[in-house]
C-alpha cells in the first residue's frame, strides 16, 4: 500500500470507531486525541482493528506511534508496504 | 376498588400469576425465537470465551468478543434472554420486567458519555435503540416537590428555587461531582453521604438527591460508594431518562442479531451447574443436563457469590464478597386510559411520606413509605402507546417474600399490592377504577427467573470494579462488577471484555499515545 491508501486504511477506521466525528478536515501533524473525542478504549479498538483487517500485530511499546495520522502512516508503511489496498474499507 | 379483579382475562388469577415455572420452563410465555438455538449444538472444541448469562453486560461482551473474531458461546439458563432486564408476555400484553426508563441518555451525534461510547464500541448507530426522551420527573418529599428532566439546568433552577441557601454549595458539589472520574478501575470506598455533607448542609435537600440515585442503583443501604453516586447523578439528573416504545425488547433484539451476525452462538436453556477449576484455572464448565464445555476464558455475569458457588472444588469467598439484601416489589397497572388523562404528566416520581428517606431493607414485607411511580407512556414518543401503564415499585425485605409458604405468598402479595398503591396515591390520581389488568413481582420473582441471590437487582454491596475472581481465567461482569443501569450493565461486559480478553495481548492502553 501507498501512504495514501495507509491514510485512507486510517480513516476508515476511525469512521467506524468514531462515527459522528467529522473526519474531512482532519490534519495528519496534529495528535488525533486533539481533534477527536477518543479514548483509551476507541485507541484499543484502532490497533484491534488493524490486527483484524491487516493481521498486524502492534506491540504496546509502540503505540506511541500512533498518535497523529502522520505518525501513524509512517509506522505503518514498511508493516503494510507488500500489502494490497483494500477494494472497500476493511472489517 | 377495582384493582384486584379476581380473574384475569384468560381466568388466570391475578395478581399472583407467577410468570413460568423457573428452571424447566417448558409452559414459560418467555420465548424469544431469535436468540434460539438448537439444544446440542454446543462445540466440543474449547471456546475462546464462554459466557455465563444473556443479560444485557453478557450480550454486550460477547458482541465485542465476535467482532474481534473472538470464538464464544453464551450459555443461558433461562429460556430467554436479558437476565435482570428481562421481558414477558401474560394475557396477552407485553411487559418489562427490569426498566423503567434507560439512563444516560444523550442525544444522537453526542460524542461524549456513556452511551455514545457504548454505541461506538459496539459497533451500532443511534438509531438502534430508538430512545424517545422523557417528559418531566419528580423528587417528592411529602409536599417539597423537586422537578427535573434531560435538561441539567431545570434542576438547578429548582433547587436554587426551593432550597435557595443550598444554591452555591449544590454547584460546588456539582463541580467535584464532574471531576470525579468514576468509571476508573482503581477507586477504592468513599462515603458518598460524607462527601455530599461536605457541600450541602440541608438534609431534605440532601435526602431529596439521593432519592432517586439509590432507588436506581444503590446494592447498600442507607449510603453509597461516591463513584456509584457519581455514576448515578450523572446518570439520572446530567444525562437523564429516555425508553424505546417498545420498551426493553428492541434493545435486546439488537443486542442479540449484532451478535449473531458476527458468529456468536447463543445457547438458551443452558444453565450452569458447576465450574470445574485445579485451583489456579478453570478447567471445565458443566451444564445442568451434565454436557461439559471448554473454555480458554469464561466470563460470568451471574453474580460474585453465585459464580462462586458454583466452583468445584469450593472457593472461599474474598473478604468482602457477600451477597446484598436490597431488592424491590413492583406492580404493573393496565389502564383502560392514559395516565395523562387522569392528569398525570410525570415520566416517574421518586417519593418519599417519612420523616427521613431510608433506603435499606425494611422491617415490614414492604416499605410503604417511600416508592417510585412510573409511567411508560409519559416519554415523547411519535405517537401515544395503545394502553394506559402505571409501574409502581417500593423496597421490599427479601426473607419474607423468600419464605413465604405458598398460597400465603399469593395473599401477601395481594395484601401489599392494594397497600402499595394506597400509599402511591398521594403523588399519583387515584387510578384504581381504570384497571384492566395487574401484575406484581416480588424478590422471589427476581430470584426464580435470574438466580441472583435475595432477588438483588442492583447486586453484592462490594463491587469488584476489575472482574477479577481466585481463577485467573474467570471473570465477572455485570451487576457485580459495577457499572449499573442499563447502559452501564453493557459497559460492563464491554470493559470486562476488553481488559481481559481483546487488551491481554495488548496490556493495559494507554490513555493517549504520548
Amino acid at each position: 500500500m501507498t501512504r495514501d491508501q495507509i491514510r485512507q486504511v486510517i480513516l476508515d477506521i476511525l469512521a467506524k470507531i468514531a462515527p459522528d466525528e467529522d473526519l474531512s478536515n482532519l490534519k495528519d501533524d496534529v495528535p488525533f486525541s486533539e481533534q477527536m473525542e477518543l479514548d483509551s478504549m476507541d485507541f484499543l479498538d484502532i490497533v484491534m482493528e488493524l490486527r483484524k483487517g491487516y493481521r498486524i500485530q502492534i506491540p504496546e511499546e509502540d503505540y506511541q506511534h500512533l498518535t497523529t495520522m502522520e505518525s501513524t502512516v509512517t509506522y505503518l508503511e514498511p508493516l503494510l508496504k507488500d500489502v494490497e489496498s483494500p477494494a472497500k474499507p476493511a472489517g | 376498588m377495582n384493582i384486584q379483579p379476581a380473574r384475569g382475562v384468560d381466568g388466570s388469577p391475578v395478581p399472583g400469576a407467577e410468570r413460568g415455572n423457573g428452571a424447566s420452563g417448558g409452559s414459560s410465555r418467555r420465548v424469544f425465537r431469535t436468540g434460539m438455538n438448537v439444544a446440542g449444538s454446543l462445540s466440543e472444541r474449547p471456546y475462546d470465551v464462554v459466557i455465563i448469562g444473556a443479560g444485557l453486560s453478557g450480550l454486550a461482551a460477547g458482541i465485542r468478543l465476535a467482532y474481534f473474531e473472538k470464538r464464544v458461546a453464551i450459555l443461558e439458563r433461562h429460556t430467554t434472554i436479558g437476565g435482570l432486564n428481562s421481558f414477558y408476555r401474560l394475557r396477552g400484553r407485553n411487559h418489562d420486567v427490569g426498566l423503567h426508563a434507560v439512563t444516560n441518555y444523550a442525544p444522537p451525534g453526542t460524542k461524549k458519555g456513556p452511551l455514545s461510547k457504548l454505541l461506538r464500541q459496539l459497533r451500532l448507530s443511534w438509531d438502534d435503540f430508538g430512545l424517545c426522551p422523557q417528559i418531566e420527573s419528580s423528587v417528592e418529599f411529602g409536599d417539597v416537590v423537586l422537578t427535573f428532566d434531560n435538561a441539567f439546568e431545570r434542576l438547578r433552577c429548582q433547587i436554587a428555587d426551593v432550597f435557595p441557601d443550598q444554591a452555591d454549595r449544590f454547584d460546588r458539589l456539582v463541580r467535584r461531582i464532574r471531576e470525579h472520574d468514576e468509571l476508573s478501575l482503581s477507586n477504592r470506598y468513599q462515603s458518598a453521604r460524607a462527601i455530599v455533607g461536605e457541600y450541602l448542609t440541608d438534609p431534605l435537600l440532601i435526602d431529596m438527591l439521593f432519592c432517586p440515585l439509590m432507588f436506581y442503583g444503590s446494592p447498600t443501604a442507607e449510603d453509597m460508594d461516591f463513584s456509584q453516586f457519581v455514576i448515578m447523578f450523572k446518570a439520572v439528573f446530567c444525562e437523564g431518562f429516555a425508553r424505546p416504545e417498545n420498551g426493553i425488547r428492541p434493545i435486546l433484539k439488537t443486542l442479540v442479531r449484532k451478535y449473531r451476525s458476527l458468529g456468536g452462538e447463543l445457547h438458551l436453556r443452558a444453565g450452569v451447574r458447576r465450574l470445574v477449576h485445579d485451583g489456579d484455572r478453570l478447567t471445565a464448565i458443566e451444564l445442568d443436563d451434565g454436557r461439559r464445555v471448554r473454555a480458554h476464558r469464561v466470563l460470568s455475569s451471574a453474580g460474585a457469590v453465585e459464580t462462586l458457588r458454583l466452583c468445584d472444588p469450593p472457593l472461599t469467598a474474598p473478604p468482602g464478597v457477600q451477597p446484598g439484601e436490597i431488592s424491590f416489589v413492583e406492580t404493573i397497572f393496565c389502564l383502560d386510559c392514559l395516565p395523562s388523562e387522569l392528569g398525570h404528566h410525570r415520566t416517574i416520581v421518586f417519593y418519599n411520606d417519612a420523616a427521613r428517606f431510608r433506603y435499606a431493607r425494611p422491617a415490614e414485607p414492604v416499605d410503604l413509605d417511600s416508592g417510585i411511580i412510573c409511567s411508560p407512556n409519559n416519554f415523547q414518543y411519535d405517537r401515544p402507546l395503545p394502553e394506559g401503564r402505571l409501574r409502581i415499585t417500593a423496597l421490599a425485605d427479601p426473607e419474607f417474600w423468600l419464605t413465604a409458604p405458598e398460597p400465603e405468598y399469593r395473599e401477601q402479595k395481594q395484601r401489599w399490592c392494594e397497600r402499595l398503591v394506597e400509599a402511591a396515591l398521594r403523588h399519583v390520581p387515584d387510578f384504581r377504577s381504570h384497571v384492566v389488568d395487574v401484575d406484581m413481582f416480588t424478590p422471589r420473582t427476581i430470584t426464580r427467573f435470574t438466580g441472583h441471590v435475595n432477588g438483588c437487582v442492583y447486586g453484592a454491596p462490594n463491587k469488584i470494579r476489575d472482574g477479577r475472581t481466585p481463577l485467573e481465567n474467570l471473570f465477572l461482569c455485570g451487576t457485580d462488577q459495577g457499572f449499573l443501569g442499563i447502559i452501564g450493565a453493557m459497559l460492563s461486559g464491554i470493559t470486562i471484555a476488553n481488559l481481559h480478553v481483546l487488551g491481554q495481548s495488548q496490556r493495559s492502553v494507554p490513555l493517549s499515545p504520548a
